[in-house]
């Protein structure tokens, strides 16, 4: 099991030190996270990994996961797609559901002295307040900048019982009568996907995918999915083409359950055809030393999304210290700031040009990378997520914009 | 001979929900956020870019050269000396001067493409003792080398503007040792103008050569 202290040669013992000082304010109070899933998304991937985390600082931390039928979570699937702009009907019938669903998991439950509640799923839980008391939270951990005007109404209603909620980024935040918090989520660089690897374990990977290191590689690692711009990737790469030799890496999990996900590979493939220097690559679920290799390894990581949540595997390149270039969407431009720590972009062409541009100046690139890794290091790992939770909990037992410990 | 303890200070960011997608709109939202968004705005990039440099902007003038590509008035903005400024309202009122100022004179008013509005965030803070304690100038020069960079912003940055106390907490306390020279020297560097580790490395460099005076 990771320890905390296996953080200390990567942030400095200061911050872990300050981490305790907090968990020291919490030492009474219990905290129940609860979500509606125990694998699986990132929620239960950081959840896996937070709560021992601050189990060993004395800091009471549990995890529940609601109980739902396939009719439930069909609903669920229906609000997931309404909050990011998908044109969506949900029937009064599905909304009943949704709430006998919550009232049935709140019988059941028993909660503690905070209750963190994260994503849309068991929201409504909030309803057991006015018997219980307790202090509540909402997380969102999706994608809030356009939501379908409906869902958003029926589930305002249930946020605003919250005493906070918390978003991922600026964007995602509404008008709401109650404390929004910005809370960024967070890669382990103790992790599979992020820890360092051997130079020589990165070479046996480069050769399984019959990848030529001694030529550049430019490497996009995502879902194959018309947001991710995969197609946008293969443009911008034979712009660049014309001018110099590279090789381009599309990797990433097929999307199974993503009815449009045939039709993307199709054209993925279609676009790439006759290229041998073009590498598309299905990697299967568990391929995180193979994705963690793959980025290491490159010269210039890409992420061309057109949306995004958050894009965290644009801070998994710059945490390896990788020249990043990616679209200026979601929660992205808080991982760059452009031309210190990255290039943000908004068109094939721009891609291509700062391609072209990272290649031939290496010093500039190198800059970048160091930069980024740094923010990274400051912003975006673990412990810093970990601290900004804490912070949030010591929050609800102290009044006013100026809390004393 | 008091004792100096050092305190750290960790930030919460508060989403107002409030977003501008131009200059009249940046203006408004300058001229009615609460000062700890204005405060925020100003010292994010060292608590979050503290290794970069040359840096830092702030975020308001960030915003108006990456997404609005007014150079002019950017360069305007991002070269107010916030050092001078003994309030966050003075400071408030600099930026209003500014924003105000370009608007009479500009013809045109370039709005922010969809998605890349300026988002305004205030901030929750708190204040912690750590468990380091300097008796003397031995003893501090030993634990700024060990200190959190959220300690030296604490004492240096917050301690000056937003608790409006006048003189950073360093040069205060070195006065009252009765070391005065060092007290003005820290007192007169531009803190602005380093990365907070550079910051560091520069204070322990006084504290060495001027301490012992």
């Amino acid at each position: 099991m990771v320890k905390l202290e296996d953080y200390i040669p990567i942030v400095g013992a200061a911050t872990v030190d300050e981490l305790r000082l907090l968990a020291k304010h919490l030492e009474q109070k219990k905290i129940q996270n609860i979500n509606s899933t125990a694998v699986g998304g990132g929620v239960a991937e950081i959840l896996t990994r937070m709560i021992p985390l601050l189990n060993q600082m004395g800091v009471q931390a549990r995890w529940d996961v609601i109980k739902g039928d396939e009719k439930f979570f069909a609903v669920t699937k229906k609000f997931h797609n309404g909050l990011h702009g998908v044109p969506t009907t949900v029937s009064n019938d599905e909304y009943e559901w949704f709430l006998e669903i919550n009232r049935q998991n709140a019988e059941e439950m028993q909660f503690e002295d905070v209750v963190f509640v994260h994503d849309p799923q068991p929201v409504a839980l909030i309803e057991k307040r006015q018997h219980i008391g307790k202090n509540w939270i909402w997380r969102c951990h999706i994608d809030f900048s356009k939501p379908d005007k409906n869902i958003w109404k029926f589930l305002e209603q249930y946020i605003t019982r919250y005493d906070s909620a918390v978003f991922s980024a600026p964007a995602f935040a509404r008008r709401l009568p109650i404390p929004q918090v910005l809370i960024a989520p967070s890669i382990d660089p103790l992790s599979d996907k992020n820890k360092e690897l051997d130079e020589k374990y990165i070479d046996s990977v480069f050769e399984r995918f019959k990848i030529d290191r001694s030529m550049a590689v430019v490497t996009q690692i995502s879902r194959f999915d018309y947001l991710k711009d995969p197609v946008g990737v293969i443009k911008a790469y034979k712009l660049v083409r014309q001018h110099m030799d590279l090789q381009l890496v599309l990797a990433g999990g097929g999307a199974t359950d993503d009815p449009e996900g045939p039709a993307i590979m199709q054209h993925v493939q279609e676009e790439a055809a006759g290229d041998k220097n073009i590498h598309v690559l299905f990697l299967p679920p568990g391929s995180d030393l193979e994705i963690n290799a793959l980025q290491r390894g490159s010269t210039i990581v890409l992420q061309k999304s057109l949306k995004e949540g958050f894009g965290l595997t644009v801070s998994e390149a710059l945490w390896k210290g990788k020249p990043t270039i990616a679209g200026a969407v979601g929660g992205i431009p808080l991982q760059i700031a452009h031309k210190y720590s990255g290039i943000l972009t908004h068109s094939i062409e721009g891609t291509a040009h700062w391609i072209k541009q990272l290649i031939n100046e290496p010093e500039f690139a190198r800059r970048l990378g160091v930069n980024g890794k740094e923010h990274i290091k400051n912003n975006f790992l673990i412990t810093r997520h970990i601290k900004d939770y804490m912070l949030l909990f010591i929050a609800l037992f102290h009044e006013g914009d100026v809390v004393s410990l | 001979m008091s004792e100096f303890y050092f305190s750290t200070k960790l930030d919460q960011p508060i989403l107002l929900g409030m977003r501008a997608k131009n200059i009249p709109e940046l203006l408004a939202g300058i001229q009615t956020v609460p000062e700890s968004s204005i405060y925020y705005h100003t010292h994010r990039y060292l608590r979050q870019h503290h290794f970069l440099s040359p840096e830092p902007p702030n975020d308001f003038a960030y915003w108006i050269t990456e997404v609005l590509n007014e150079d002019r008035l950017a360069e305007r903005v991002s070269s107010v000396d916030i050092i001078q400024f003994k309030s966050l309202e003075a400071l408030r009122n600099e930026f209003i001067d500014i924003l105000q100022a370009h608007l009479e004179l500009s013809e045109r008013v370039p709005s922010a493409p969809a998605g890349e509005e300026f988002h305004f965030i205030a901030a929750r803070t708190y204040v912690l003792h750590t468990p380091y304690i300097a008796h003397d100038i031995g003893e501090f020069a030993a634990l700024l080398k060990n200190v959190s960079v959220g300690s030296l912003y604490y004492h240096i940055f917050e301690a000056k503007l937003r608790l409006e106390q006048g003189e950073n907490d360093f040069s205060r306390w070195f006065r009252d040792q009765g070391k005065t020279e060092l007290a003005d020297r820290v007192a007169r560097l531009d803190p602005y103008t380093y990365t907070l580790e550079g910051l560091r490395n520069k204070l322990i460099q006084l504290v060495e050569t001027h301490g012992k005076a």
